[in-house]
C-alpha cells in the first residue's frame, strides 16, 4: 500500500493497539491532524485518484475533478466517519470492551427495563460514554477495562467465564481482565477463607476436587487419539473439504447404530443363546460358497432365525426330569427374549434418530430464508482446512465456477424466457420424469418376473436333485441383478440430467437423489411383498424364516461386491482411462449423494433382516469398516473434490431425514407387520406353532397376571394403551398441534425479521443525511476561515 | 519448528519474522496469509512479525472450540483489506480476487465483478450506505452453518 489514501491514514493512529479514536485523545488527534494537512497538500500536487471511505463516492461528487478538493476539505469530516461506532468495533479494543460492558450489564439487568438515558444499540459501544457536547472527558482505555470487570464482577462464575472465552481479544488483553478480576475477587476471598473451615477435611476436599478437574482435563485432551479414524477424517477434509466429509461422517454415524443394535443382540439373544445351544442337528461341510450364499453350514447356525430354541433356557431343576444340579437356577425365556430385544432396539434406535435429525436441521435451518446465497458464498465459501497449493488452487477453480454459475442463475431469472422456450422447457422435464418413473416401473416388473423365474428353476434343480451347491448357487443371482439394477440405473438418471439441462445445480443434485431413491424404495417394496407373501420366494421351505434371513445375507453381501465394483470400475479405471486413453488432467469426480444413498440402501437391508437373521448387524459392521478404508483409498488415488456447490450442513440434514424417513420407517413398518401379523413357521424358530409373534407377548402378560393378581395394572396399561387405537390418535393429535404452534412462531419471527430490516434501512437513511449535513457545515467553515 | 535452536528458551518473549512464519505448511499456499499476519500480529513496528501469544491466538480463534462469534469478528478483520473497519467495494473486490485465484485468466471479467458486488451489497447492506459493516458481516455469517466448519486450521 504505497499511496495511502487520506482516510487510511487517521485508521493507522487508530490502530487496534489501544490508541483511542475518541475526541479527548488531544494530543494524538492534533498530531494526526497536522498529517493530514501534509498529506493534504502533497495529494493535491499529486493529483492521485484518492480513494476516499466516504459515502461521498457513492453519491456522485458534482465536479469530479474536485475529488482532490474534496479530500482536503472533508479530512474533519473524514476523521468524524472513521470513529464512527459502527466502524470502530471492527477494529479497537476499547471499543470492544465497552460492547461486551454493555452485554454484561444488560446479561445482568435482563428483567428490568434500561433506563431511557441508555441509548446503546446492539453493536455500538454505550454512547453514553461519548457525550456529544463538548470534548468529553470519555473513559480511557483503563477506565473502560475496569467498567467491564466491574460488570463481569456481579456475573456468576460460569457467566462470567462464559462471556470471558466468547470476547474477541488478544491473549494478553484476556490475561489482564482475568487478573484485575482474581485481584478485586481477593479481598472477599479472603472473608471466605476466614470463614471456611481449616480443618483437614475442608482442605483435602479442596485438594480432591482440584485433582479430579486435572484428571478430567487430562482425559479430555486423550478423546482425539480415542475417537476412532480422527486422523483419517482430518486428511480427507484438509484435502477435499467438508462436502466430502460429510459423506465419511455419515458413515460413521451408521457404524454407531450398527454397533449399538449388534450389543444389544449380542447380550441379550446370540450370547446366551451360544451358551446353551439346541440339540445339534447334521452340521454339513463348511465350503468357501457359504460367505457368499449365507447358506449350506451356516443354515442351522447362530446367524439365522431357524437356529434359536422356544423354550425357557436353563430352566430350575424341578420342571426337568434329567439336570445338573451345579446349573444356577436362572431360567430365561428365549423367545420372549427375542422379540423384545429386537423391539426395544428398533425403539431406541428411533429415539436416536430422531434426535440426531432433530439436531441436524437445528444447526442447519435458519430462519430467514435461502436469501442471501450469493454474499453467503462469498464470504463462507473458502475452506481454510485445505492446505496443499494444488488442492488449494484447485479450490479457487470450483469457487469461480460457483460464482459464475449463480450469477449466470440470476442473470437468467431477470431475463425471463420467451413463452415458447419455457413450454419446450417444461416438456423435456415431463418427458425427463416420465422416462425415469417408467424405467422404475420397468425394472420391478421384471425383477418380479425374474424371481419367478429363478425359483422356479431352483425347484426344478432340486426335484432334479443335482448338487445342493448348484442349487445355492443359483439363487445369487437374483441379487445379482438387483444390485446391477440399483449400480446402473443412476449413470441412467445422470444422463438424463444433463440432456434436461437444469438451472440450478442444487436442483439438480436434489432431483437425482429423488429418482435414485424411488428406483430404490419400490424396488425394496416388491422384495419385502414376495417375502412375506411367500407365494414366489422360499414357498417350499418348512423353516422360512431362515429362507428370507438367508436372502437378505445375500442381498448384503452382494450390494457390498457391487459397490467394490462400481469403485474399480466407477474410479480407478475411469481415472486410467482419462488420464492414458483422453489425455485429459481431470480425475473422476466423487457423486456424494450417489454413495450416500447406497449406503442408505445398505442400512435398509440390514434393519429388515435383523428379526430374521440377528448376526445382520455384525454383517453390516465388516461391510462398513472395509468400505471406509476401500472409499478412502480411492478417493485419495482416484478422484478430485466436487464441483458442483455442496452445502454439507444442509445435505447432511438431507441424508439423516432420508434414513429416517423411507428407510427406518420402511423397515419399521415391515418389522411390525411381521410381529403382529405373520404366522411363524411349525418346525423352527422360537415361535413355533404360534399364531403371531406377538402371542408369545400377550402369553407371557396372561401368565404374569395369573401369577401375580397385584400387577393388573401392567394388563390394564397394556390393553387400553398399546391396543386400542384411541391412544395413538390422541398422541398424533397432539404432536400436530406442536407442530402447527411451531410453524406460526416461525411464521411470526420471520415478519418481525423484515420490520427490523425496514428500521435499519430508514436509520441508514437518517445516517446519510446526517453525514451530508455534516459535510456541507464543515465546507462553509473551510470557506469562512 | 520455526525457531532456530539457540532461541528456543526464551521462546515466549522472541518475536518471529512474516517470513518464517509463512513457512507453516498451513499458511504457505493460504491466499489470505498476508491478512492473517497482520491481523493477529501485535507488533508496534508494522513488520507484521508475530510472538507466541500472538501465534496462540491465532490457533485459539482457528480451532474447534472458538465461538461463531470470535470467527465471524476475526473474519471480518481479515476481510478487511485496507483496515478502515467496512468492508467497501474496494475490500470486496479484493476479497473475491483472493477467492478465485490471482492470475489473470482465474478473475472474473469487472462486468461480473460489478454485478456480484452489486449483489452481495443488496444482500447484505442493511442500512443501505454502500459498505458492510461488523454486524452486518455477522447477521450473513449467522444465515450459514458451514461457516465454523470452513473457518477452521487443524495443525
Amino acid at each position: 500500500m504505497a499511496q495511502l489514501p487520506v482516510a487510511l491514514h487517521i485508521s493507522e493512529d487508530t490502530e487496534s493497539d489501544g490508541q483511542e479514536p475518541s475526541p479527548c485523545n488531544e494530543g494524538a488527534m492534533h498530531t494526526s491532524f497536522r498529517q493530514l494537512i501534509q498529506e493534504q497538500s502533497s495529494l493535491v500536487e499529486a493529483a492521485a485518484g484518492a480513494e476516499l471511505e466516504m459515502p461521498a463516492r457513492d453519491r456522485e461528487p458534482p465536479e469530479p475533478q474536485q475529488d482532490d478538493e474534496h479530500a482536503g476539505y472533508s479530512s474533519a469530516t473524514l476523521r468524524i466517519l472513521a470513529s464512527m461506532p459502527s466502524r470502530t468495533i471492527g477494529r479497537s479494543r476499547g471499543a470492544i470492551i465497552s460492547q461486551y460492558c454493555n452485554r454484561t450489564a444488560r446479561l445482568r439487568r435482563r428483567s428490568s427495563r434500561p433506563p431511557l438515558q441508555q441509548l446503546s444499540h446492539a453493536a455500538r459501544p454505550s454512547l453514553r460514554q461519548h457525550h456529544l457536547d463538548t470534548d468529553p472527558a470519555a473513559a480511557t482505555l483503563e477506565e473502560k477495562r475496569s467498567l467491564l470487570v466491574k460488570e463481569l464482577l456481579s456475573l456468576s462464575p460460569g457467566q462470567r467465564s462464559h462471556m470471558l472465552l466468547s470476547v474477541p481479544l488478544s491473549l494478553a488483553e484476556k490475561r489482564t481482565l482475568r487478573q484485575e478480576l482474581s485481584g478485586q475477587r481477593g479481598s472477599p476471598r479472603e472473608d471466605t477463607q476466614r470463614g471456611a473451615p481449616f480443618s483437614p477435611c475442608g482442605r483435602s476436599k479442596y485438594h480432591i476436587i482440584l485433582g479430579c478437574r486435572g484428571l478430567w482435563y487430562g482425559l479430555l485432551s486423550l478423546l482425539p487419539a480415542v475417537q476412532p479414524w480422527h486422523h483419517a477424517l482430518k486428511q480427507i477434509g484438509s484435502r477435499f473439504g467438508s462436502s466430502v466429509l460429510s459423506y465419511f461422517l455419515f458413515l460413521k454415524t451408521l457404524l454407531g447404530f450398527n454397533v449399538f443394535l449388534f450389543l444389544l443382540l449380542l447380550v441379550f439373544v446370540v450370547a446366551l443363546q451360544a451358551a446353551y445351544p439346541p440339540a445339534p442337528a447334521s452340521h454339513q461341510p463348511f465350503t468357501g460358497l457359504e460367505l457368499l450364499t449365507g447358506a449350506g453350514y451356516f443354515t442351522r447356525s447362530l446367524l439365522y432365525y431357524g437356529y434359536y430354541s422356544n423354550v425357557t433356557l436353563n430352566e430350575p431343576c424341578a420342571a426337568r426330569p434329567n439336570c445338573s444340579a451345579a446349573a444356577p437356577p436362572l431360567p430365561y425365556n428365549m423367545p420372549l427374549a427375542y422379540v423384545f430385544t429386537v423391539g426395544v432396539s428398533f425403539f431406541l434406535t428411533c429415539i436416536l434418530l430422531v434426535y440426531s435429525m432433530s439436531r441436524s436441521f437445528g444447526e442447519s435451518y435458519r430462519v430467514g430464508g435461502p436469501v442471501g446465497d450469493l454474499a453467503i458464498k462469498v464470504f463462507c465459501a473458502w475452506d481454510f482446512k485445505v492446505v496443499r497449493k494444488r488442492w488449494v488452487k484447485l479450490q479457487s477453480e470450483n469457487i469461480r465456477t460457483q460464482l459464475k454459475e449463480l450469477l449466470a442463475e440470476r442473470q437468467s431469472r431477470s431475463h425471463p424466457r420467451s413463452p415458447c422456450r419455457q413450454l419446450e422447457h417444461v416438456a423435456v422435464r415431463l418427458l425427463a420424469w416420465g422416462l425415469s418413473l417408467g424405467t422404475v416401473l420397468g425394472c420391478v416388473v421384471a425383477v418380479h418376473y425374474f424371481s419367478e423365474h429363478m425359483h422356479a428353476v431352483q425347484q426344478d434343480a432340486g426335484s432334479r436333485a443335482s448338487g445342493e451347491r448348484r442349487q445355492e448357487a443359483v439363487l445369487l443371482v437374483l441379487p445379482l441383478v438387483v444390485s446391477l439394477i440399483n449400480a446402473a440405473m443412476p449413470h441412467l438418471y445422470n444422463l438424463l440430467a444433463t440432456w434436461e439441462k437444469w438451472d440450478s445445480p442444487v436442483l439438480e443434485v436434489y432431483v437425482a437423489i429423488c429418482r435414485n431413491l424411488v428406483l430404490k424404495m419400490v424396488v425394496l417394496g416388491l422384495l419385502c411383498y414376495q417375502w412375506l407373501s411367500r407365494k414366489v420366494v422360499c414357498s417350499s421351505e418348512a423353516c422360512w424364516e431362515t429362507c428370507v434371513g438367508q436372502d437378505l445375507y445375500r442381498f448384503v453381501v452382494m450390494d457390498f461386491i457391487f459397490t467394490l465394483l462400481d469403485t474399480i470400475f466407477g474410479e480407478l479405471v475411469w481415472r486410467l482411462v482419462l488420464e492414458k486413453r483422453l489425455k485429459r488432467k481431470q480425475r473422476p469426480e466423487f457423486d456424494i449423494a450417489r454413495n450416500v444413498l447406497e449406503l442408505i440402501y445398505g442400512q435398509t437391508l440390514t434393519w429388515l433382516g435383523v428379526l430374521f437373521s440377528p448376526l445382520l448387524p455384525a454383517v453390516q459392521i465388516v461391510k462398513l469398516l472395509l468400505l471406509f478404508y476401500i472409499k478412502k483409498t480411492s478417493l485419495m488415488q482416484n478422484c478430485q473434490s466436487p464441483s458442483k456447490p455442496w452445502q454439507a450442513s444442509r445435505m447432511s440434514t438431507v441424508f439423516i431425514t432420508l434414513l429416517c424417513f423411507p428407510s427406518f420407517l420402511g423397515a419399521a413398518i415391515f418389522l411390525s407387520y411381521t410381529i403382529w401379523s405373520v404366522k411363524p413357521s411349525e418346525t423352527c424358530g422360537p415361535f413355533q406353532g404360534m399364531e403371531t409373534i406377538y402371542e408369545s407377548g400377550k402369553t407371557w402378560v396372561r401368565l404374569l397376571e395369573k401369577s401375580n393378581p397385584n400387577i393388573t395394572w401392567f394388563t390394564w396399561v397394556h390393553q387400553y394403551l398399546l391396543e386400542n387405537t384411541f391412544f395413538l390418535f390422541f398422541v398424533s393429535g397432539v404432536l400436530l398441534a406442536v407442530i402447527y404452534f411451531n410453524i406460526q412462531v416461525v411464521k411470526g419471527q420471520r415478519r418481525i425479521i423484515r420490520l427490523l430490516k425496514e428500521q435499519i434501512a430508514n436509520e441508514g437513511e437518517d445516517k446519510i443525511f446526517l453525514i451530508q449535513k455534516l459535510h456541507s457545515v464543515y465546507e462553509q467553515r473551510e470557506r469562512r476561515s | 519448528e520455526l525457531l532456530p535452536e539457540e532461541e528456543k528458551e526464551n521462546a515466549r518473549s522472541v518475536r518471529i519474522p512474516k517470513s518464517r512464519i509463512l513457512t507453516l505448511p498451513e499458511l504457505r499456499a493460504n491466499p489470505f496469509q498476508h491478512r492473517i499476519c497482520r491481523v493477529f500480529s501485535t507488533s508496534e513496528d508494522g513488520d507484521d512479525s508475530m510472538s507466541f501469544e500472538d501465534f496462540l491466538d491465532m490457533l485459539s480463534v482457528f480451532s474447534d472450540s472458538a465461538t461463531s462469534e470470535i470467527k465471524s469478528h476475526y473474519a471480518f478483520r481479515i476481510f478487511d483489506f485496507d483496515d478502515d473497519g467496512t468492508l467497501d467495494k474496494k475490500d470486496l473486490e479484493n476479497l473475491v480476487n483472493c477467492l478465485t485465484g490471482q492470475s489473470e485468466e482465474s478473475r472474473l471479467n469487472s462486468a461480473e465483478m460489478e454485478q456480484l458486488i452489486q449483489n452481495i451489497l443488496e444482500e447484505s447492506d442493511i442500512d443501505k450506505d454502500g459498505t458492510i459493516n461488523l454486524s452486518e458481516f455477522q447477521h450473513v455469517i449467522s444465515r450459514s452453518p458451514d461457516f465454523a466448519s470452513s473457518f477452521k486450521i487443524v495443525l
